[in-house]
């Protein structure tokens, strides 16, 4: 027996050269996308661009890193774009109204309390598909298709379907510093970005060094066997689905606050871009195989190419038409990827 | 007789294994081609290299002389050449007269589906198999044996030259395999070259012309049946090499480990696990044998706690097993190795390592959250050298193993929980001779060291090599008791079609 010198020598090293190419693609996507628009795009590399690029990417990384579990559990989550726009109404309601039990007087919350609340509320409804997909047994497609149209639903009855506006908080109450999760900086960073940083660590983290993170992997590549070896398979589910609402209530948080307002039709088919990243960054739609950085790399991709289009007066037809073509090409070539790369580990275990 | 197809020098390579070796095969017109091999032997390989299923790695096939090349299914089928596969290839939502005609359905201008037409012919299949099904029934309404004859039917109504049967007889009842030999005999008469792969070889000595032994790929006999004995095909089969996992270890047995009181599993119209009582102690292998469907599967399933709905009461060490989770009774000291290695032993996307402490991760964990990815994969090296593992690297996938390697994975990921009592399920099927004694070297080792192990096997002669007690089952119940040396294979074999006939009362056992 061998170890893992064998490849070496049963594989050519241009395969291997080629391997570690198509593995890191989404990374050199991302660097001759930047290289590319640095000399196309004026300004594109000035700091104040890189800063709101940055805080428009962020927005969608948070939801990408969710649905990223999702995906790997062999799930999909439809609902986070309504998650984050019911989640906005929720925080703007709290701030402007704080909670009328009905004896003529309310309950008012300062930023800390609305954030645990509104991210409170984000979990249960990713309960909610979680209970519908474990013990009802509804396909996660439908059963997150259903909450979209629900949660989306529930922000308009919020308000009428009329916006919150001037949620600059009271700073009687302490909500004043509402703002600031949108607006403020700390180290030169947004507060978005930190707080970024801080998800994508602690999703990395237990993708790749907990056991329910490797649970979530074998869920999603045999769930049978993943059973049958004693992983409480629904325990997982729900897990992954009350994440992701917990990631789409931070953007909802985000984008109320960088507003100064909720709008109840915020976040429409922010979904679809949330599973464009995933799949961008490497994410199997059949379950079992992703990263949480290849998912944020990949929305790097995303973000970076609408805003440098956007910068050099591309029409935004044309942006939706290169987002799919991109999204298209990425796939193509994950699919080169897993071919050659089973290849490889054949031939490396026929020499074993 | 004339030689209508040939094989010359295939040879078949899977990922890990050689199925084929370097065959020549000829298979005779208007005679039936018996082919005899253990499990994993090459048979279904070699047919469904006729069949254009797969294609060889090398060698050549020829026909009347010619080479032809079989880039899939349909050109076989070009050639005249129909398989019955083991496993039924029909669709249970369609009814017998569409399945019978998929994917040549009749029509007219190629647009129409003359449906009157399909069940007319239908109807004269029907009839040529003496069978009474109606051409508009769903095929999901039709029992096992009766989708086998409309498997064969379809393979009739496309006129093959040659029909290739693998194992048509193993869901049928003794009316319907006489009614397919007469069938078998009138295709033979009008010319038709038949190869017939079947395990029970009293009926290959019935109905064979000519006889093809395979063993680990390489075939190992080949002549005319005039002459053949059940001596010879077994000689043939396994060779002179002797099995040296008959070897037993004799050591004294502990006290009772495990203990099952009436374990049953209802399931629609009846049980598949009824009222079944057994009991092991520790450093003893109980082999429990039966026919497909005889709740074998189900009954390890009950114990591990797969179906919640099952009733009865485990102990384990003395000490009742409340628990009904799967996780639970794993940390109770069950572990249970599946028959269906692909869907239910393993994540073939997840590497060697990954698969093999799926089951233990607690026990690299700190604080529950924690992983010592070092200590995982030092656990793993220690469990690869002991099991005589062959991989390159644990990081690939466990796919990319052949399938005995990866049956040790799969035992690997149950030793690591720890078990008291190993459940194991066909652990020898679809892997080589090889890896087979290795397998049963390591259960014997384990019951050694104290395990108890129950194991479920459909091959005699593994059944009397390994088990110390026998438990036989008939639908569902248990039929017959041995102790190994009082155990005969006529018993055993007795006892396991219990019950069939509609008029029996097997009492519980």
């Amino acid at each position: 027996m061998s170890d893992a010198a064998t490849p070496a020598r049963t594989v050519p090293s241009s395969t291997q050269a080629l391997l570690v190419a198509l593995k890191a693609r989404t990374f050199i996507a991302l660097i001759l996308v930047f290289v590319f628009f640095a000399f196309a795009a004026p300004n594109f590399l000035s700091t104040a661009n890189l800063v709101i690029m940055s805080k428009h990417v962020a927005l969608n990384a948070f939801l990408a890193i969710g649905m990223t579990f999702v995906i790997i559990s062999g799930g999909i989550d439809l609902s986070v774009g309504s998650i984050v726009g019911l989640c906005g109404m929720v925080a703007g309601y709290l701030i402007l109204n704080g909670l009328n039990p009905g004896f003529g007087w309310s309950i008012q919350f300062n930023t800390v309390e609305i954030c645990l609340i509104v991210m409170v509320v984000g979990i249960a409804i990713g309960a909610v598909n979680g209970f519908l997909i474990t013990r009802l047994n509804v396909a996660p497609f439908i059963a997150t298709l259903g909450t979209l149209y629900v949660c989306r639903g529930a922000a308009m009855l919020f308000s009428d379907g009329r916006t919150f506006p001037n949620l600059s908080g009271n700073p009687d109450y302490g909500s004043d510093t509402f703002r600031l999760i949108g607006a403020g900086t700390w180290a030169g960073l947004p507060v978005s970005i930190w707080m970024l940083i801080a998800v994508a660590l602690i999703a990395a983290y237990i993708a790749a060094r907990t056991p329910l993170g490797r649970y979530i992997y074998a869920v999603g590549g045999n769930e049978r066997g993943a059973a049958l070896s004693g992983v409480k398979v629904n325990r997982i589910k729900l897990f992954v689905y009350m994440f992701s609402g917990l990631c789409a209530a931070l953007v909802g948080l985000i984008i109320s606050s960088q507003l100064v307002a909720a709008h109840p039709a915020t976040g429409q088919s922010f979904e679809l871009n949330a599973i464009a990243a995933a799949v961008l960054g490497g994410t199997s739609m059949s379950g079992g195989r992703g990263r949480i950085g290849g998912t944020i790399v990949g929305a790097f991709v995303i973000g970076v190419l609408s805003d440098g289009l956007v910068m050099m007066g591309v029409s935004s037809f044309w942006q939706t038409v290169i987002k799919g073509l991109v999204i298209i090409a990425a796939v193509v070539v994950d699919q080169a990827q897993q071919k050659l790369q089973a290849r490889v580990a054949l031939q490396a275990e026929a020499g074993a | 007789m004339t030689v209508g197809l040939q094989i010359r020098g295939g040879s078949k390579v899977y990922p890990g294994t050689r199925a084929l070796k370097s065959v020549d095969f000829d298979l005779h017109l208007g005679a039936v081609n018996v082919l005899v091999g253990e499990n994993g032997a090459g048979k279904s390989t070699m047919m469904k290299v006729i069949a254009g299923v797969e294609q060889l790695t090398e060698g050549r096939i020829l026909m009347d002389g010619a080479e032809v090349r079989f880039g899939g299914p349909d050109d076989a089928r070009r050639h005249g050449i129909g398989i019955v596969f083991q496993e039924l290839n029909l669709f249970p939502n369609l009814t017998v007269a569409e399945n019978i005609f998929m994917g040549r359905e009749r029509t007219r201008a190629g647009i129409d589906i003359d449906r009157a037409a399909q069940r007319r012919e239908t109807r004269a299949l029907m009839a040529r198999l003496e069978q009474d099904i109606h051409p508009d029934t769903l095929l999901a309404d039709l029992r096992v044996g009766q989708q086998q004859i409309v498997e064969i039917a379809k393979s009739l109504a496309q006129d093959a030259r040659i029909l290739i049967l693998d194992e048509p007889t193993s869901a049928l009842s003794a009316a319907e395999v006489e009614i397919l030999f007469r069938v078998i005999g009138d295709l033979r008469r009008q010319g038709v070259g038949i190869v017939y792969i079947s395990h029970r070889l009293e009926e290959l000595l019935r109905i064979g012309d000519h006889i093809t032994v395979l063993r680990d790929g390489a075939i190992t006999g080949a002549r005319p049946m005039a002459g053949v004995d059940l001596d010879w095909i077994v000689r043939a089969m396994i060779g002179g090499a002797s099995k040296d996992y008959a070897k037993a270890i004799d050591h004294p047995f502990g006290p009772e480990i495990f203990r099952a009181e009436d374990v049953c599993l209802p399931r629609a119209g009846g049980m598949a696990v009824d009222q079944v009582s057994l009991s092991l102690r520790a450093g003893e292998i109980l082999g429990v044998y039966g026919l497909m469907g005889a709740g074998r599967s189900e009954f390890l399933e009950c114990v591990i706690g797969r179906h919640s709905h099952a009733t009865g009461r485990l102990f384990i060490e003395g000490r009742p097993l409340t628990a009904r989770s799967i996780a639970a009774r794993i940390a109770q000291g069950i572990a249970l190795i599946p028959e269906d290695r692909k869907n239910d032993g393993l994540v073939q996307i997840l590497s060697i390592r990954e698969n093999m402490t799926l089951s233990s991760l607690r026990a690299i964990t700190t604080a529950g959250v924690h992983m010592n990815l070092g200590a995982e994969r030092r656990t793993v090296a220690g469990f690869v050298k002991r099991l005589t593992v062959k991989i390159a690297s644990m990081e690939n996938p466990v796919s990319s193993l052949s399938g005995g390697n990866q049956q040790k994975v799969v035992i690997g990921k149950a030793l690591m929980t720890n078990p008291r009592v190993l459940l194991m399920d066909e652990p020898s099927r679809g892997i080589d001779i090889g890896a087979k004694a290795e397998v049963f070297r390591t259960m014997r080792a384990l019951a050694a060291e104290g395990l108890g192990i129950v194991f479920v096997t459909s091959d005699l002669e593994e059944l009397m090599a390994l088990s110390d007690r026998i438990i036989v089952m008939s639908n569902g119940r248990v039929t017959g008791r041995f102790d190994r040396r009082d155990a005969t294979e006529t018993a055993l074999v007795a006892a396991s079609a219990k019950g069939h006939a509609p008029a029996s009362q097997e009492p519980a056992a």
